[in-house]
């Protein structure tokens, strides 16, 4: 293992470096591992914003916004004695990884569910809005909302959305553009919904909150398409979202048969604290003792088993802050969220690249607890989220070059993503194609008894989850000329995946630059934490 | 080859669910069943005499279902030889109320019901008699069973079965007969089961899953990547 070299230069004042000769190696995460690589002269290497500073009192930043809600009434002045509601709150699936405790909606829900108590309001379900993702268990959820709130409610007035549950759906008619709005029914004959969000990234919140949280799958197949991803650009930007597009369209549905009250948060990306901390900093300015401790932390791993790096990992919480809360009517409080979104996550760059890398960590939304992950996932993280992380235009030129790091081992969690096994080693040899697959296979396994079954009782993703995974990153294929992983542990999965393989970055960075030419422009997305791209 | 296909209703399909029952969709097996009819003799002392003799005989069949799933059939259905046919029938609607339908597993219902609405022809195919099975099948709405018989000579179980027996390979074979003269997709088609025993049958099919398995069949499935149920 190389060291990292002392520091040789200042400190960097913005979060676009530029290598040059005697800049410090890089580290990237490269699954449950980290690389550390020279990059060439002239890499552009992008850094996320440091934190935005933590609200100072969150129980009152809370309570403020229940009390001067946008564009509704006071939560408050909406409660009656002997009414019904339904509290959904946000899943597993975010933020990233689990932020150490007290969770977000811990505090909210403490303070939602005291309030509703108060003005006698008793008959209160708290639904966690997974839609097709897996069912959280028992502990995640203890850990989640806490535990005075799962002692109070488990397991009658706690519990996972089943969107396969028929008795427990309801439709409640279509959109203007023909789309299917089906919803939860306790939410839909609740007098007052309140929805419970964070957003971790701009695609979250706003009308996905209830119109996909709670939906069922006749309602995802509406925007949950190769199209829509293709037409969305990106789907990190909801202005130029048409998934976001069709998600509003329904979320206005819902809001049409369902009085809902919306609590979003933003929270900053202080992902990485204590001995970690050294993650969030520029290579160049680590010090003696974040040289020694990114050292020790990578002698450690080499000589632990995967499966153990996985399980320490995924121990680690993230020590995320809250930076804004705002309550009341979905559109207005959204809009009010994605801005402190916009200004934790976005650095202004100038001009595209021509070769794109970009490190893959061992999570994802997921994959939250699971063993492993799975390739596909690895698949959605590269071509899905990291390609979309950007407004106005892709950080990647047309036909440019993605470098991925990440071993790629064909590992999946049988639990958790039964139907991913079949889709990659069954469908995927077959076609890439992301539209016969959803012509052809995404109905047969969303139907799929076993794959039904292992969600609604299991802890598996919905049979047609997959699919989505694949559609994800369907923007980013079409895009990109080429992909190459550095360090896969095997052949086949690149290989199903339509990639190539290198075995270290610089041999990546060469087969690149002999598909884009020598003076291929190079540039390096640090995270995570999380940052988006405003490319001018 | 010839064996008995009941049908409870008559719709077609292109696909099928095929479901083991002892173990994958209740909780009791065939053992139990004759132990309530060993309970349930006409006079005090049969009964006692019977309990008796299927108690002591318990180690016995543990032994040969180590052998064989066939070995323990032949060996298990001697213990009805001497029982009038017209009584185990009759009787038959009163173990399933008291033995067999309390332990049907809460999930059983939603597999099925999730099945039909994927279009799947449901058919139960299992070791036990067929007149135990039957009513089960008509509780879960299944359109089809196939089940082994006892042999009866004179209106009296001979302590036999009919051949083939229902059990292991057999269950492949007989699938895919039933495929053949039903126009089944196979590779489209699902099975269920809990055992071992029946991995023959679950690899005659394109969609196996594993359910409430035991070790070796959940090492199987995790092997092939099938499904893993637990409907308990």
């Amino acid at each position: 293992m190389r060291a990292i070299r002392p520091r040789s230069r200042g400190a960097a004042e913005n979060n676009v470096v530029t290598i040059d000769t005697d800049s410090a190696p890089r580290v990237m995460f490269f699954g449950e591992d980290f690389l550390c690589e020279d990059l060439p002269v002239g890499t552009r290497v992008i850094y996320p914003r440091a934190p935005l500073v933590g609200l100072p009192n969150p129980r009152a930043a809370i309570r403020y916004a229940l009390n001067h809600p946008e564009g509704m009434e006071p939560l408050h002045a909406l409660l009656e004695p002997g009414m019904k509601v339904t509290v959904a709150v946000d899943d597993i699936s975010l933020p990233l990884p689990p932020m150490a405790r007290p969770d977000v909606r811990e505090t909210i829900l403490d303070i939602v569910l005291e309030m509703l108590a108060d003005h006698g309001v008793d008959d209160v379900h708290v639904i966690i809005a997974t839609s097709l993702h897996r069912r959280m268990t028992d502990s995640e959820i203890r850990r989640m909302v806490g535990d005075k709130v799962f002692d109070a409610f488990t397991p009658d007035r706690l519990y996972n959305h089943d969107a396969c549950d028929p008795e427990n759906m309801v439709t409640l008619g279509k959109t203007a553009h023909g789309e299917v709005v089906e919803t939860n029914k306790r939410a839909a004959e609740s007098d007052l919904v309140i929805y419970v969000n964070i957003n971790l990234v701009p695609m979250d919140g706003g009308h996905k909150s209830v119109g996909v949280g709670l939906c069922g799958y006749e309602s995802l197949k509406a925007h949950h398409t190769p199209k829509a991803i293709v037409d969305s650009d990106s789907f990190m930007d909801p202005r130029h979202s048409a998934l976001n597009h069709s998600v509003e369209r329904i979320g206005r549905v819902c809001d049409k048969h369902m009085k809902v009250f919306h609590i979003e948060t933003a929270l900053n990306n202080k992902m990485f604290d204590g001995p970690m901390s050294f993650l969030m900093k520029n290579e160049d300015d680590y010090t003696e003792v974040d040289r020694l401790k990114f050292q020790a932390i990578k002698w450690t791993l080499d000589k632990t088993p995967r499966a153990l790096r996985r399980e320490v990992f995924m121990r680690v919480p993230a020590a995320y802050e809250l930076i804004a809360v705002h309550a009341g009517a979905t559109e207005p409080v959204h809009e009010k969220i994605l801005a402190k979104c916009f200004d934790q996550y976005c650095i202004p760059v100038e001009g595209q690249a021509d070769i794109l890398i970009s490190g893959i960590p061992y999570i994802s939304p997921y994959n939250v607890n699971s063993k492993a992950l799975n390739p596909l996932l690895v698949q959605v993280m590269a071509l899905g989220y990291f390609f979309h992380m950007y407004r106005n235009k892709p950080l990647l030129k047309k036909n440019g070059v993605m470098i991925v790091a990440h071993p790629c081992s064909d590992q999946f969690d049988p639990i958790h993503h039964p139907s991913y096994i079949e889709f990659f080693h069954r469908l995927l040899p077959e076609t890439r194609d992301a539209y016969v697959l959803e012509k052809k296979y995404q109905d047969e396994f969303a139907h799929n008894p076993s794959y039904v079954e292992m969600y609604r009782h299991g802890n598996a993703y919905h049979g047609a989850h997959p699919f989505y995974m694949w559609y994800w990153g369907q923007a980013g294929r079409e895009h990109c000329g080429k992909v190459i992983v550095v360090g896969s542990d095997n052949a086949t999965v690149p290989e199903l995946l339509g990639w190539e393989r290198a075995e270290t970055l610089s041999e990546a960075i060469a087969m690149g630059r002999s598909y884009m030419g020598r003076s291929a422009q190079i540039t390096m997305l640090h995270h995570p934490p999380i940052l988006m791209t405003d490319v001018a | 080859m010839s064996y008995e296909l009941t049908a409870m209703t008559a719709p077609h399909s292109r696909r099928a669910a095929f479901y083991d029952v002892d173990g994958t969709l209740i909780r009791t097996n065939i053992v139990h069943a004759f132990a309530w009819y060993a309970l349930h003799q006409p006079t005090l002392m049969g009964s006692l005499r019977q309990s008796l003799s299927t108690a002591l005989s318990v180690p016995l069949f543990l032994a040969a279902d180590k052998v064989s799933r066939k070995a323990f059939n032949e060996l298990f259905y001697r213990y009805y030889k001497g029982q009038p046919e017209d009584r185990l029938v009759t009787l038959a609607g009163e173990l399933f109320e008291d033995v067999i339908k309390p332990s049907i597993f809460p999930k059983t219902y939603d597999l099925i019901e999730e099945s039909r609405r994927a279009g799947c022809e449901q058919v139960i195919i299992s070791g036990g008699l067929d007149f135990t099975v039957r009513p089960l099948a008509r509780h879960l709405g299944i359109d089809r069973f196939i089940a082994n018989r006892l042999e009866f000579a004179g209106g009296v179980a001979t302590g036999k079965l009919c051949k083939p027996f229902i059990a292991g390979a057999n269950k492949a074979t007989i699938i895919r007969d039933y495929a053949l003269a039903n126009d089944i997709d196979l590779n489209n088609s699902y099975a269920y089961s809990d055992s071992y025993s029946d991995y023959p049958m679950l690899a005659a099919v394109g969609r196996p899953a594993a359910v409430n398995p035991d070790l070796r069949l959940r090492s199987v499935a995790r092997s092939y990547d099938w499904p893993v149920l637990d409907l308990r």
